[in-house]
């Protein structure tokens, strides 16, 4: 006869939940942080009855959602060709090259790449010192929504590129082979073949991007022009740093949340979700290749793409050159200003990855040893908060919450450490959540029989096996809260600029010759660090 | 008839008493009670709950009602580390990252050091299985029964009583498996062991004189001497499985 189970000693449960503890304390701290800084925020707001929608927070909305909305369909609209172009030309001997330059707006700072397109489309920029040799009259003007549009192209060009060709390489072999064997057209490939992965992953892409663009802050704030082109981030900003209205930056905070929160949500249900993974991007043949007319569209594809890339890209080169190369790299402030960025930077990536880690080994044990697949995708989603929280608003929350202690501006640095950290965790999950999932499942039951816990399983286990992608998400974090600008903007000063915001200081001065100098300074250190972090942590050798 | 309950010729090695434990849509019940140094095979179609069996006495499962005991000693509380049995799956036996010698020392010592005689247990076992001399390759360096074979050289090295293999020679070609099962009877006969077999291939193990549990649908059909089993109760589910 059956008999029930044994319950479980205080000691067999610890040891059966001790796994979780971690990362379910990290979800506790981050929960407590962001709770925190909204309740700062509301605290502050509420009582001062500054909540009001007026018509300047209804042209911050609409202008936010609108740019938000016009950038994403622009840089999805106009990646479909690119990545299209990209995945049929397998044979095109630059094609691995060209995939890995559609990476590199990921490591280039926003700072950076606003003030490269400044130079080559700006008053003094190469397009107009052409149009003005060509004997036309007037001048192209760089600040307002076409700016902004332009600079999110850069961005989000190359971004929305690599997910679609990523999911169009999720096309199974044999539809292609059945094709060359029918011997399809160019439009029944679109219309059969690509259409109905096209459909399932771009809701998702267009959702991204458009998350992007909507909480948008460098490039809004150097190339919007004024407030009547301010997103939601920017006015928040422009609120507690010159107006010192609290209650308003709660209330742009507020809604900048609900509208995150839908999208996010929309996301969530639309599309299949697309990793960004280089090796599943090799070539195809295809039966429509070869043809006069897709030749031409897709060398015109990649070309404009390649265009809009590197045009800032050589122009900044240049203007560096050309530069004061060595007053700057001379100068105090961007020594001093590099050794914070490079503190920040390390920083906040090792704080994101120890944070992540705890995340996903508990979301792991959740998943895998006490069967809880929705606990474990709600401890992930967790981490991933910070999508829906913006680092303004987050930043905002956090500096009413400690001014009462400390001069937010004296512990800037720490801030900024703490929101690049939180906001490098949606990283950190998506790229090492699934190798610390596949580490368990390959080597979960072999340690468990072993006996290795803690310590011995993350070193016989589960480093071996995860190494790679904790060296790419890492240097991805370090890299992005090095380059970052954006709660700095709030909390620095002189004394505290990291090189985005000495970069930025430059140019609202105008020294766009020094500012130059920064940029590449700025742009040839992320990239160094980028490439040493994942060497040095990820091994030589990716698997 | 099913048997279960105490084994007449021996100390129990596993007992599962009222053991209950429920997988999707399926409730697998087993009374078991497996003589302390004797192979068991345990036999049945996919599905039917073989390797969940071997999941619950390794302690990777637990069981929803009822309690497991190896060698007298309940298990309710004992995580699969400490548990006195070592297991040998299909795959996954072994860190591809570490070579031969410390993927059998972790069946030793967590310690990147062996003190000698931890040494001179690593060496035996490697011996045991004709090993001692690729002691320095990467498992990637080895044919798939040198793999199992590594596998249970670490088993021998963690002097547990009890062995547990889950289909660990199934990927091999049928000479190969054949000396895989030499090589596991030989070193249940030396040690003592008790071991419990899952197999899809019950002609292999027809002259071994061993017992076999079959299991269907989550449940124990028979238990007891291979030579009976087709005269069992559980005659028209084996029919079955074996396609007659």
């Amino acid at each position: 006869m059956a008999q029930g189970a044994q319950p479980l000693t205080l000691s067999g449960w610890r040891t059966r939940w001790a796994g979780t503890a971690p990362g379910l304390a990290v979800i506790g701290v981050l929960l407590a942080v962001l709770a925190t800084g909204l309740w700062a925020l509301l605290s502050v707001a509420a009582p001062t009855g500054t909540l009001r929608l007026d018509a300047y927070v209804g042209g911050v909305v609409v202008f936010s959602l609108v740019q938000g909305a016009l950038s994403a369909l622009l840089s999805v609209g106009l990646a479909v060709p690119v990545a299209r172009a990209l995945f049929r030309r397998g044979d095109f001997p630059l094609r691995t090259l060209l995939v890995r330059l559609m990476g590199l707006p990921m490591v280039v700072p926003t700072i950076v790449g606003v003030i490269a397109i400044v130079i080559l489309f700006g008053r003094q920029g190469w397009l107009n010192q052409a149009w003005g040799a060509l004997g036309f009259g007037g001048r192209i003007d760089i600040y307002g929504l076409h700016g902004i549009l332009l600079a999110h192209l850069f961005f989000n060009l190359p971004f929305a590129t690599r997910l679609i060709l990523s999911g169009l390489a999720t096309i199974p072999q044999a539809q292609w082979r059945q094709a060359s064997q029918l011997g399809l057209t160019g439009s029944q490939v679109l219309r059969w073949i690509e259409y109905p992965v096209l459909r399932e992953v771009i809701p998702g892409i267009l959702g991204i991007v458009f998350l992007l663009c909507f909480t948008s802050f460098a490039i809004v704030l150097a190339l919007g022009g004024g407030p009547p082109n301010a997103t939601l981030e920017v006015a928040i900003y422009q609120a507690l740093r010159f107006e010192f209205d609290v209650g308003r930056a709660a209330q742009l905070a507020g809604i900048q949340l609900v509208v995150c929160l839908g999208v996010y949500a929309a996301i969530l249900r639309l599309g299949r979700p697309v990793e960004s993974d280089l090796a599943a991007t090799a070539a195809v043949r295809r039966p429509d290749a070869d043809t006069g007319m897709a030749r031409l569209v897709d060398t015109m594809a990649i070309g404009l793409a390649l265009l809009l890339l590197l045009g800032p890209l050589l122009a900044l080169a240049s203007r560096i050159a050309a530069g004061p190369l060595i007053d700057v790299l001379a100068s105090y402030a961007l020594w001093a200003a590099t050794g914070r960025s490079l503190a920040v930077g390390a920083t906040a990536g090792l704080l994101s990855l120890a944070a992540g880690w705890g995340i996903l080994t508990a979301a792991r044990a959740l998943r895998q040893v006490h069967g809880r697949p929705g606990l474990a995708r709600a401890a992930e989603l967790t981490g991933s908060m910070i999508l829906v929280v913006p680092p303004m608003v987050l930043g905002a929350g956090l500096f009413l919450a400690v001014r009462d202690w400390v001069d937010p501006f004296a512990a800037g640095l720490l801030l900024v450490v703490l929101v690049n950290a939180g906001m490098g965790l949606p990283f950190i999950i998506r790229i090492l959540g699934p190798a610390l999932d596949r580490a368990g499942r390959r080597y979960g039951r072999l340690g468990e029989s072993l006996g290795l816990r803690r310590w011995h399983r993350f070193v016989y286990a589960d480093w071996p096996e995860v190494r790679a992608s904790a060296g790419l998400a890492l240097a991805l974090v370090t890299c992005l809260s090095f380059g970052d600008f954006g709660v700095i903007a709030l909390f620095g000063s002189s004394d505290t600029a990291t090189l985005p915001f000495l970069l930025y200081e430059r140019m609202g001065a105008y020294r766009m010759d020094q500012a130059a100098v920064v940029a590449g300074w700025l742009l040839a250190l992320c990239v160094l660090l980028f490439v040493a972090v994942e060497r040095l942590v990820g091994g030589r050798e990716r698997r | 008839m099913a048997v279960s309950g105490a084994d007449p010729r021996g100390p129990a090695g596993i007992a599962l008493k009222g053991v209950r434990y429920a997988y999707e849509a399926m409730e697998m019940v087993f009374d078991l009670c497996i003589a302390a140094g004797t192979v068991t095979a345990v036999l049945g179609p996919s599905g039917a709950g073989k390797s969940t069996l071997l999941n619950l006495v390794a302690g990777f499962d637990r069981p929803d009602a009822g309690t497991i005991a190896i060698l007298g000693r309940d298990m309710a509380d004992v995580p699969p580390g400490a548990r006195p049995v070592t297991s040998v799956f299909q795959e996954g036996n072994l860190f591809p990252h570490l070579p031969v010698w410390r993927n059998v020392a972790l069946g030793i010592t967590r310690h990147r050091r062996l003190r000698p005689e931890e040494q001179a247990r690593l060496d035996q076992a490697l011996e045991r299985v004709g090993l001692a001399d690729l002691g320095q390759r990467l498992p990637a360096e080895l044919s798939g029964g040198e793999r199992q074979r590594v596998a249970l050289a670490r088993a021998l090295a963690r002097r547990r009583p009890v062995l547990l293999l889950d289909e660990p020679f199934a990927a091999l070609d049928p000479g190969l498996r054949a000396r895989m099962l030499d090589l596991v009877f030989a070193l249940q006969a030396e040690h003592a062991l008790t071991v419990l077999l899952v197999s899809h291939q019950p002609g292999e193990l027809v002259d071994r004189g061993i017992d076999v549990i079959f299991l269907d649908d989550g449940k124990v059909m028979f238990h007891g001497p291979m030579a009976e089993l087709r005269q069992s109760a559980a005659g028209p589910a084996l029919a079955r499985y074996l396609g007659d």
